[in-house]
């Protein structure tokens, strides 16, 4: 008999289900607003966020999700922002869940997710997964640009658990909060979740700009590796731990999402269909919107999809190397944020001629005094330094 | 880590075993991972039901399979055990 993990994504896992060309989706994260009462400076969204205005209605949201288990599509993952800003969040999931699909609720815990949690649980919701941005409220407060964010969230842990829901803690971990790892462990299993996230910032979006506030010290990120590992096995059948290494410090890079257009998508609050949420960052990539296509055809033929798909694109080092079809070249945003070419090799591989550079401006980063956060805001983008910071 | 032949495995909430029309074949879905399971695989898990003991599912496919007792028992104690570490099943 046999039981192979097929993802989580950023894992280099075996694929049984999907053909090595255009596969079949396993899941889609639904990015159902932009709107979230925290101003988390790592955040994953875009700098230009999309307003309330914008937003795909109720009736386009649920053919996307039949149009998505139509496809072989097994999780979805119902996403923003904070997702229970929206109203007809519970509708959504009774949606997804009477078409079969698995739902996880990917959350804040703040606002409206106290009063909506128990109407989820009833409409069918399958997992939560909350933030957490540190062990102390003083210094996840702090983090997350909100005051009292922190007990409301340990207050919304519990509401999940009463319900009987399983519940990940999900933890963004960098300098600001790298020496509270162990206390995260701890407050994880006291929580009752049974999984626990430690994400090392991925540096897009906001936490792109915000990097040199970000960047841990190698020293730390070593230490905070070894508290995983070993709570790993302590906590064996109790919490797993799933880690996400950050890359600027690695020897290879992550096989980001997967592989491009291989296992994924992401659709943002207006509908626009991304193979992952950073992907717009690439200049010149055609990405189709639900609003014109279905689901399926975007998959297969939208040029965005096709662009980096497979290994066919691929250039020097990539193309002869032995991993690249562990980890497809890694990303393809970090490639154009870092080496200003989404088609050259991720600078966070050892193989790259960037490789170098990139460890030397983590150190310097890291070594230097940490500037303030820019906090993420509807139309704070503005307030960001111009250019890049390469 | 090993199940025992008395433990009473369940699936708990937020883990589910669905028949994946899209690629006709069993799939275990749990938060963030999905397996991929074969038939004799599906066919321990549909005895997962938090009443059986681990005894009784491997009893009953003892009954329905033409192999020995202990070899399923192995089989089945590993697998359950395996899936209990990862916090896929419960006891």
């Amino acid at each position: 008999m046999s039981v192979e993990t097929i993802h989580p994504d950023n894992r280099a896992a075996d694929m049984p289900l999907a053909a090595p060309q255009i596969g079949l989706p396993i899941g889609i994260l639904a990015e159902l607003t932009h709107r979230c009462p925290l101003r988390c400076p790592y955040c994953s969204n875009p700098l230009e966020l999309e307003r309330r205005e914008a937003e795909l209605d109720t009736a386009t949201w649920k053919r996307v999700f039949t149009e998505a288990a139509g496809l072989g599509i097994l999780h979805v993952h119902l996403s923003g922002g904070e997702p229970t800003a929206r109203v007809d969040l519970v509708e959504l999931t009774a949606h997804c869940a009477a078409e079969g699909l698995y739902t996880n609720l990917i959350t804040s815990g703040i606002g409206r997710a106290g009063v909506m949690i128990g109407p989820l649980a009833e409409a069918g919701l399958d997992h939560v997964q909350l933030s957490l941005q540190g062990a102390s409220a003083e210094n996840a407060d702090r983090i997350g640009g909100y005051k009292g964010g922190h007990a409301a969230k340990l207050a919304f842990a519990r509401q999940v658990t009463d319900l009987g829901l399983p519940l990940t803690v999900n933890a963004v971990i960098h300098r600001g909060n790298i020496h509270e790892v162990e206390d995260m462990i701890a407050l994880a299993v006291a929580l009752g979740a049974r999984r626990l996230e430690v994400a090392h910032t991925q540096y897009y979006g906001w936490a792109y700009a915000n990097r040199a506030a970000l960047m841990p010290a190698r020293a730390d990120v070593d230490r905070s590796v070894a508290l995983v590992e070993e709570a790993r096995r302590r906590l064996e059948g109790v919490l797993v731990i799933d880690m996400v290494i950050p890359d600027y410090y690695a020897r290879f890079p992550k096989p980001c999402s997967g592989g491009w257009g291989r296992r994924t998508l992401n659709v943002t609050p207006t509908g626009r269909v991304l193979p992952c949420h950073a992907a717009e960052s690439i200049p010149g990539l055609e990405f189709w919107s639900v609003r014109a296509h279905a689901l399926g055809d975007i998959w297969r033929a939208s040029p965005a999809f096709n662009a980096f798909r497979g290994t066919d694109w691929m250039r020097e080092p990539c193309r002869s190397c032995e991993r690249r079809e562990m980890d497809f070249g890694g990303c393809r945003c970090q490639a154009m944020a870092l080496a200003g070419d989404a088609a050259a090799t991720d600078p966070a591989c050892s193989k790259s001629p960037f490789h170098a550079r990139v460890e030397a401006l983590a150190t310097a980063e890291a070594a230097a005094t940490a500037p303030g956060y820019v906090y993420r805001t509807i139309g704070g983008a503005s307030a960001l330094p111009q250019g890049g910071r390469t | 880590m090993r199940a025992e032949e008395t433990d009473v495995p369940r699936l708990p909430r937020g883990v589910k075993l669905k028949y994946d029309q899209v690629r006709s074949r069993h799939v275990l879905l749990a938060p963030e991972r999905a397996f991929d399971i074969d038939e004799t695989a599906a066919a321990v898990l549909e005895l997962v039901d938090g009443t059986r003991t681990c005894g009784e599912i491997v009893d009953a496919l003892a009954a329905r399979y033409d192999e020995k007792r202990e070899v399923i028992a192995d089989d089945v104690r590993d697998m359950i055990g395996d899936l209990i570490a990862r916090r896929v099943i419960e006891r």
